[in-house]
């Protein structure tokens, strides 16, 4: 019988063996790396390394755009928390209560469709909605009489960071929502049918049933959203490339173009250090709510 | 909205006033408000892709005068097909890989008693909480040491292994669940491990490898920092990066990079609409339980 003699056991191990060794070399040994490696200066072209001990990190602390970036992740954090985790559950709620049948499919298909399309595809889609002369954004502020409002939306520091958020929000509302219409379709709906010959109003239910009996998803949405934001970068890059006058980078997309356009490789490593923080403080309350769920990047 | 006032009122839904048919109408007008929100920009890029660049500028909101076939030709020509086949080929193939691989690990240590199980399952699962991004510069260095640096590899193995944990946990949490009759079965037959694998493991376990497989494939489809990094080569860019480069080559050309934009979306698009309950397990699995 396959699993009993000894050597059977251990051949076993030739099964995990290809996962084993992928993880260790690609994912396990660059991330150990990288933390030495923010300990030194050292450059693409000139690969001898300089021990410089805390001095990228010492630099990052002085640096304003490590500091606007890290603001722009945590706005990134709150404003896709707010939108997709508090919007989802509603529009999941609103969805599973009140729309029947094929319709309701309908609604989900179409919220959901953004949520496959490349970021490369939206951020090229909406630098084309916020051009200032054609973009529909400004256009269709001229169609409701708020021409007062227009901006050149990726052309201006103020403006930059919060136009690609918003856009973020657009593609991955539809996301979130079909997680919490997945959990809201586990709750019994006997609940909701004693619920309502009691009198309560959907408003109640949703609060009294719905709200509670959801929370685990809730908690699960809320850090996989904060720990995503801390990884933007394709949509900023695309979008703006971190201007005008790097207002608009995130950690990610400083570390990129550290690394790669001013040859500060040490420094971009620093920066890595400072998003494995900040993601693995995520991962680890996330593994503390939810013992045995995934979160994934 | 007849319709919808007339429901309210039977023994599912609260009590039927006045103001909760109000408040579902006007539930009703903002989904599908939304929905218009959602699918216009959509709409209106492919449109866009059917216009001159004329047309474009000068009435963005209308519809096309003729439909321009010939710019999804353009697009086609100046580097989609080249960026979507090389898609296609990191994207099939990192499929491949970590769907076997993860289900192989899978096996191993639901179905077969292995040495040091628990401290494998903590490496493989462990791995979901390291982000790509925190690995990059160091990677940098070992695919140009490993000579794979700019090559299809780079984007197959780093795929493979980034998305091992993920899809580990996936496949791992169904395999747990089935029952050992028909493997019992195969043993007193006499059939081998591999074979018990692939003969009744794997058909069993067909719907949650179905979900791992798509979202595999939608993860390599977008992905973007690995292949802006490691790839140089106009030639083995795939769409994400491609796209990119397209738009400094087509610059007074919109229309074209429209077409381009809706090209590499349609497979997607399919892929979900075809396999969407499959795509939405894999989600809710991944995420709860």
């Amino acid at each position: 019988m396959p699993g009993t003699t000894r050597f059977g056991r251990w051949s076993m191990l030739l099964w995990v063996l290809p996962a084993v060794l992928l993880l260790v070399l690609f994912v396990y040994y660059p991330v150990v790396e990288n933390l030495r490696l923010s300990l030194y200066r050292w450059d693409a072209f000139s690969p001898r390394e300089v021990f410089i001990g805390l001095d990228n990190y010492v630099a990052l602390s002085r640096d304003p755009v490590f500091w606007s970036s890290l603001f722009n992740n945590v706005a990134y954090a709150v404003v896709s928390v707010v939108c997709q985790v508090f919007g989802g559950l509603v529009l999941a709620a609103a969805l599973e209560e009140l729309v029947r049948g094929r319709l309701k499919g309908l609604f989900r298909t179409v919220y959901f469709i953004p949520a496959v399309l490349s970021l490369t595809v939206t951020g090229l889609l909406f630098q084309f909605m916020y051009n200032p002369q054609i973009g529909l954004v400004n256009g269709f502020l001229d169609v409701v009489g708020l021409d007062a409002l227009k901006h050149s939306w990726l052309g201006e520091s103020a403006t930059a960071i919060w136009s690609i958020i918003a856009m973020s929000q657009w593609q991955s509302i539809g996301y979130v929502m079909v997680l919490f219409i997945v959990a809201m379709q586990r709750i019994p709906r006997e609940l909701y049918e004693a619920a309502y010959l009691d009198g309560a109003s959907r408003v109640q239910a949703f609060r009294r049933i719905t709200v509670p009996l959801v929370r685990e998803m809730t908690l699960l949405a809320t850090i996989i959203t904060i720990a995503g934001a801390f990884l933007v970068m394709n949509e900023v890059w695309v979008m703006t490339a971190g201007g005008p006058n790097n207002s608009s980078h995130t950690l990610a997309s400083w570390l990129y173009k550290s690394a790669f356009f001013n040859d500060q490789m040490g420094y971009a490593a620093a920066i890595a250090v400072v998003i494995f923080v900040i993601t693995m403080a995520a991962s680890i309350v996330q593994l503390f709510l939810n013992r045995g769920k995934a979160v994934q990047y | 909205m007849a319709g919808v006032v007339e429901r309210v009122g039977n023994d599912r839904s609260p009590a039927g006033s006045v103001a909760s048919a109000i408040g579902r109408t006007v539930a009703y007008i903002l989904l599908i408000v939304l929905a218009v929100a959602i699918i216009y920009p959509m709409a209106w890029a492919v449109l866009n892709g059917f216009k001159s660049n004329l047309e474009l500028f000068g009435d963005p909101w209308g519809l096309p005068t003729t439909w321009r076939w010939e710019n999804f030709l353009k697009a086609w020509n100046l580097g989609v097909v080249r960026y979507l086949a090389n898609s296609v080929i990191v994207t099939g193939a990192s499929v491949v890989t970590t769907v076997l691989f993860s289900a192989m690990a899978a096996y191993a240590l639901t179905r077969q008693r292995i040495p040091f199980a628990g401290p494998i399952t903590v490496l493989l699962l462990g791995g979901m909480m390291l982000a790509p991004t925190v690995a990059l510069i160091p990677l940098f260095r070992l695919l140009q040491a490993l000579g794979i640096f700019d090559t299809y590899w780079a984007l197959i193995i780093l795929y493979t292994a980034f998305r091992i944990p993920f899809t580990v946990f996936l496949i791992r949490a169904y395999m747990i669940t089935l029952s050992r009759e028909m493997e019992d079965a195969a043993i007193v037959d006499g059939a081998s491990r591999w074979q018990i694998f692939w003969l009744v493991i794997m058909p069993l376990s067909r719907p949650i490898i179905v979900s791992a497989a798509l979202l595999q494939a939608l993860f390599a489809w977008n992905e973007f920092v690995f292949a802006l990094v490691f790839i140089n080569s106009t030639d083995l860019k795939t769409l994400p990066v491609g796209l990119l480069a397209m738009q400094g080559r087509v610059l007074s050309d919109w229309p074209v990079l429209f077409a381009a934009l809706t090209i590499a979306s349609i497979p997607m698009i399919l892929l979900f609409l075809a396999g969407q309950r499959q795509f939405i397990r894999g989600l809710s699995e991944g995420f709860g339980k």
